[in-house]
């Protein structure tokens, strides 16, 4: 069963000219671990934010077309409703922090709901551990950095272990290997406890291995809607400012030259190295 | 010419962000700073354009000691675009906010004109002129930052993490900006994690770690070095990736560039058919 569903769903922001999605129809089966990616500008954040029901409760405008998440229909149901839920990661941290320590941040979503203390405290540390960030637990979230900021705006969200976590970049201020741990962490809850996850990235090399469906769009659109190894093996997807793992633009670059390493286009480094070792070292 | 001489930085919290950090950038150098989060990248920048003043040490901008200048004179030599733009954003229109350093410059209402058109056309924002930035996307947000800082054309352009939020097309238009401005004499210092965006350049590349500058020199070098880039948090671009894992079969591993990378590739699968 699709546990996110939107039928042309179309949305304008007050005072703007045109929609910033159009027509959007998409299905996200529940468990799936979804990549949306496309130029910038092109409407990712504003599905987002459909998603919670952010749009249209919070930004107004116009929401026209269907988005049932969890069963709900989000223009009939609150927010906070929406919220336990869907837990979303904004891409500015600075936009969800507010509390005086990182870790009253990371519990006020729980205290809201009015779990008992020792869940709390329980959730909030698993949340601080998974994240690295327990010893700053006593730190104000406005005096840590761009990308530890990040780290508590994932905690908060992951402590409500919501049936949808809606990630919006939420590493670009993180070094590489931090992002990466952060990427297992979520790749890791939608593995062993099946929690479905939307993730908003530019960096395909960092997170095509992770998903299961892909979803590009432009200007507002849905262009592609598929597999990683489909989409990435389009001739088309460079075409609309996607960029491709470096590992298979390798691949299409030597198969432009005639070579075919293999007729499975490889998504990551070691792919394309095992394929490489396999027709150099072979007699 | 920038010269940072054994600086110490402390904030007011006590933290010493930077322990000992010299650093010599000539006229026309093109530099990336890279390291984990934390290790003193962005308080290490943030004395070019005398925004932090050394708690020890020396910084000089083209000979002048930042601590017998004030920020408004040295910010006309040192633009600086901040890692998160709404940290510089205010204006209510595009227009308005890439205008604004030029009038408090004091250039002729045409030479704002000129100005602004380009940097609009440059940064493709033309359609934006009149909007509102906060109406505008992320990556556009940070575009308009840019763009306004461009607009008054400083010889040193310092970019903290300008590839955030921006999708493939517009990081090679970054890039093609970057060597235009090198080409021009200009000196660029990007602060960044994203190390394919390094590898496309390949720029003089710092590495820092708590504190301190670890490795110094040409992109190519640090970036096929896996023990020096794992102390700073940095994974291998994914090119020094695939060649890494080919060193057995005799080919070289200091590759960075993914045109160098198909031709060495080439050579080899055609040698093999021999």
């Amino acid at each position: 069963m699709a546990i996110i569903e939107t039928k042309n769903a179309s949305y304008i922001y007050p005072g703007a000219t045109k929609p910033s999605i159009s027509d959007v129809t998409i299905k996200v089966e529940k468990g799936e671990f979804v990549l949306i990616t496309g130029p910038s500008g092109c409407g990712k954040t504003t599905l987002c934010r459909c998603f919670n029901g952010l749009i249209p409760h919070f930004y107004q405008g116009e929401l026209k077309g269907e988005v049932i998440v969890a069963g709900m229909d989000v223009t009939q149901h609150q927010t906070y409703e929406m919220a336990k839920h869907v837990g979303l990661v904004f891409q500015n941290p600075e936009n969800q922090l507010f509390a005086l320590s990182v870790e009253k941040d990371v519990a006020f979503g729980l205290e809201n709901l009015g779990y008992p203390r020792e869940e709390m405290r329980k959730r909030v540390d698993w949340a601080l551990n998974l994240t690295g960030i327990y010893d700053l637990r006593e730190r104000s979230p406005h005096e840590v950095s761009g990308g530890q900021q990040q780290r508590v705006a994932i905690a908060a969200v992951l402590a409500m272990q919501p049936e949808i976590i809606v990630l919006d970049e939420p590493t670009s201020f993180l070094d590489p290997l931090s992002a990466e741990k952060i990427f297992d962490v979520i790749y890791e809850l939608n593995q062993k406890i099946g929690i479905t996850v939307v993730l908003v990235e530019h960096r395909l090399d960092l997170t095509a291995k992770y998903a299961n469906h892909i979803i590009i769009m432009d200007e507002g659109k849905v262009c592609f809607d598929g597999s990683p190894r489909e989409i990435l093996s389009a001739e088309e997807t460079r075409l609309i400012g996607v960029g491709i793992p470096k590992a298979t633009f390798l691949y299409k670059l030597l198969k432009k030259e005639g070579i075919n390493l293999s007729d499975v286009t490889p998504l990551s480094s070691e792919e394309l190295s095992a394929l490489l070792r396999g027709v150099l070292e072979a007699k | 010419m920038i010269e940072v001489e054994d600086v110490h930085y402390v904030y007011p919290s006590n933290v010493e962000a930077l322990k000992g950090v010299s650093l010599t950038i000539k006229d026309g150098e093109f530099i990336a700073i890279m390291g984990q989060n934390g290790a003193g990248k962005t308080t290490l920048v943030k004395h070019f354009n005398g925004l932090l003043k050394p708690t020890q040490g020396t910084v000089r901008i083209n000979g002048v000691d930042t601590r017998k200048a004030s920020i408004a004179e040295l910010a006309r030599n040192v633009g600086f675009v901040f890692q998160n733009p709404d940290h510089q954003l205010f204006s209510e229109t595009v227009e308005e906010e890439i205008s604004f350093a030029l009038k408090n410059f004091g250039f002729e209402p045409e030479v704002i004109e000129k100005r602004l058109d380009w940097a609009l056309n440059l940064l493709g924002l033309t359609q934006y002129r009149k909007t509102s930035p906060f109406l505008l996307s992320g990556g556009e947000r940070k575009r308009v930052a840019l763009a306004s800082v461009l607009a008054w054309d400083p010889q040193v352009l310092v970019l903290d993490e300008p590839t955030i939020g921006q999708d493939h097309q517009q990081k090679e238009n970054l890039r093609q900006f970057i060597i235009q401005m090198e080409s021009q004499g200009k000196t660029v210092v990007i602060v960044t994690h994203d190390v394919e965006f390094v590898a496309e350049c390949n720029p003089r590349v710092i590495l820092m770690r708590e504190g301190k500058i670890v490795a110094d020199g040409e992109g190519r070098e640090i970036l096929t070095n896996p023990e020096v880039l794992a102390q700073s948090s940095i994974v291998l671009p994914q090119v020094a990736q695939i060649f890494s894992q080919l060193t057995i079969l005799g080919l070289p591993k200091d590759v960075i560039d993914i045109y160098e990378a198909k031709e060495i590739l080439l050579k080899a699968l055609k040698e093999r058919r021999k």
